[in-house]
């Protein structure tokens, strides 16, 4: 009879809290996870071919305690979140205008758009050299080419969504009165807001699969070179710890976007 | 020079919105894609009247809204609207598409405050006010800040009414503006605009292809012949107002529904044999040896 009664502890409905925590969903995930632990453990206990070359978790879990004690490895974060923060900056602030006026002015278009197709194949990491040559110092280089890899997104995927704002909007809005200054705040850019997103949410993920490799190759800091670093200095659980630091730091910036998202098109969220 | 003006103030109750539409052709496509879509296209939208366009599908309706709103030029022939020529979209002629055309991204109250707002017209408060007095009308006041993906199709449609009729325009154009919804919704929506209707008395013209829709509504029917389209009959729909669904069991609507029918389901064969009855043919021709199998 008391089984569907809520229970209260500080202001909690411990019923609801347990049923969202152990749902499922949630438990089949936490099985999962506890599982793959446990055979990678068992795999490099017993030395299989290959996948036993990998640092069991007990070993990755002691280092791991040491590296969160050590200030450089929390330097290694911050080096890489400040490149992929810089390059991904830049990337908005020229692409988002460029993509926006690239759709908004066909004469403008045509005058871009071939350039911006030959140089936009090019994968980011090709440009390392010649960044390198060109660029004063390293850091700028870097920050230059994690540029290069939000950038292309971000204009292609603004252009796309001005291109395809429905015409019945533009038609509404012109009866209606407004000018071609309302056109484009009240109509374009909020049609397009959902492409942003996307285009940030992409070019977020090619920023820090570009940062890690440009570590590897031009720097001597950050979290892709912690791991280059271990590799060469054969501390194999520590290649795991940055491999999955690398991992953590791309799931933050990506939720921190799709947050943004949501706040900023409240409009897509039905009901 | 029949062309009048109305001081904003004491003429609100002489009716303009009077829309002669003269012998205009439309083309689309060029070369041997050319193709006409409107033949010298004749009738008048009578000031305060609600006039009903009915035609077969694909006999270009909406071709014809989309001139009558300024957003295409005819390729000859004149508009004009109280004895002045048209000059592309304006506030007087608003058009509520067949698919909504609310923004996505503003509430209901935001979409209908739209267009006084980018006018400049009216203070914030004022405009509010006013919307949410017709809103109220339609039942959507509860609403206000739902987003349109929100409502049901119903309500959108409801949504785009208001935000077409507070800026007072001289001709309110529907493109089939209940297409797609339910029966029970479509018969709603019906009424809620035949008593909006009935209430300002502005000209509207109404684009459909549902023939007891069309003489529900109408003051005079007009029906299109089938592509290239243009004013075949004009029948005065001569129903008391306000109208009920009673009418629809009384005589005088039988009979000009046998009426209009008649000449409708000419029409229809017609745009049958010409293009689509191809197809059907060859349909029926596959679906027969399918069945043989």
């Amino acid at each position: 009879m008391t089984k569907n009664k809520p229970v209260f502890f500080m202001g909690i409905n411990l019923r609801k809290l347990r049923k969202a925590v152990f749902s499922k969903t949630t438990l089949r995930g936490i099985v999962a996870i506890i599982a793959t632990g446990f055979i990678w453990e068992l795999c490099a206990r017993f030395e299989v071919p290959i996948i036993g070359m990998i640092p069991a978790p007990s070993s990755v879990f002691s280092s791991l305690l040491a590296q969160i004690q050590d200030k450089d490895y929390w330097e290694c974060w911050v080096y890489s979140y400040d490149r992929v923060l810089s390059g991904f900056i830049v990337a908005q602030i020229i692409g988002i205008p460029l993509g926006l006026i690239m759709g908004m002015s066909r004469n403008f278009r045509d005058l871009t758009f071939p350039t911006l197709e030959i140089l936009r194949p090019i994968p980011p990491l090709a440009w390392v050299p010649m960044a390198v040559i060109f660029w004063p110092t390293p850091e700028m280089s870097i920050i230059f080419v994690t540029f290069l890899g939000a950038f292309f997104t971000m204009v292609l995927n603004i252009l796309g969504g001005v291109k395809n704002v429905d015409v019945r909007y533009i038609r509404s809005a012109q009866s209606l009165g407004s000018s071609n200054k309302d056109i484009f705040w009240r109509i374009v850019l909020p049609a397009t807001l959902p492409s942003l997103f996307t285009g940030m949410t992409v070019g977020m993920g090619i920023t820090w699969a570009v940062v890690v490799a440009a570590e590897m190759i031009a720097s001597r800091s950050g979290l892709g070179f912690l791991t280059w670093k271990s590799y060469v200095a054969g501390d194999y659980p520590v290649i795991v710890i940055g491999m999955i630091s690398i991992g953590i730091a791309g799931y933050i910036s990506s939720a921190v976007i799709r947050m943004l998202g949501n706040r900023l098109t409240p409009w897509l969220k039905i009901i | 020079m029949n062309e009048h003006h109305n001081p904003a103030g004491s003429g609100s109750k002489m009716q303009g919105g009077q829309m002669q539409i003269s012998a205009i052709s439309k083309y689309f496509g060029i070369g041997p894609l050319r193709k006409q879509i409107i033949n010298d296209c004749t009738f008048t939208l009578e000031s305060g009247k609600l006039t009903v366009l009915i035609g077969p599908s694909g006999c270009g309706k909406t071709t014809l809204i989309n001139l009558l709103a300024g957003y295409e030029t005819p390729d000859s022939g004149t508009i004009t609207v109280d004895g002045s020529p048209i000059k592309g979209p304006g506030k007087d002629r608003l058009v509520v598409f067949q698919e909504t055309a609310l923004f996505p991204w503003m509430t209901t109250l935001q979409n209908v405050v739209y267009g006084p707002m980018v006018r400049g017209e009216k203070d914030k408060k004022e405009l509010e006010d006013e919307a949410m007095h017709l809103l109220h009308k339609v039942g959507l006041a509860e609403f206000r800040d739902k987003y349109p993906l929100q409502l049901s199709g119903g309500m959108q449609r409801r949504c785009e009414l208001v935000r077409a009729l507070i800026n007072r325009p001289k001709i309110m154009m529907m493109d089939e503006p209940f297409r797609g919804l339910d029966a029970m919704t479509r018969e709603l929506m019906q009424e809620y605009y035949v008593r909006l209707f009935e209430e300002n008395h502005l000209t509207n013209l109404f684009i459909t292809s549902e023939l007891e829709e069309a003489i529900f509504l109408a003051d005079r029917l007009i029906i299109l012949t089938n592509r290239p389209a243009s004013a075949r009959t004009v029948i005065e729909i001569d129903l008391p107002r306000p109208r009920d669904f009673k009418i629809l069991v009384t005589k005088e609507y039988l009979h000009y529904k046998q009426n209009a029918l008649e000449i409708l389901h000419e029409e229809a064969m017609k745009a049958f044999s010409v293009g689509s009855g191809a197809a059907v043919a060859d349909f029926l021709e596959a679906y027969s040896e399918v069945k043989a199998k």
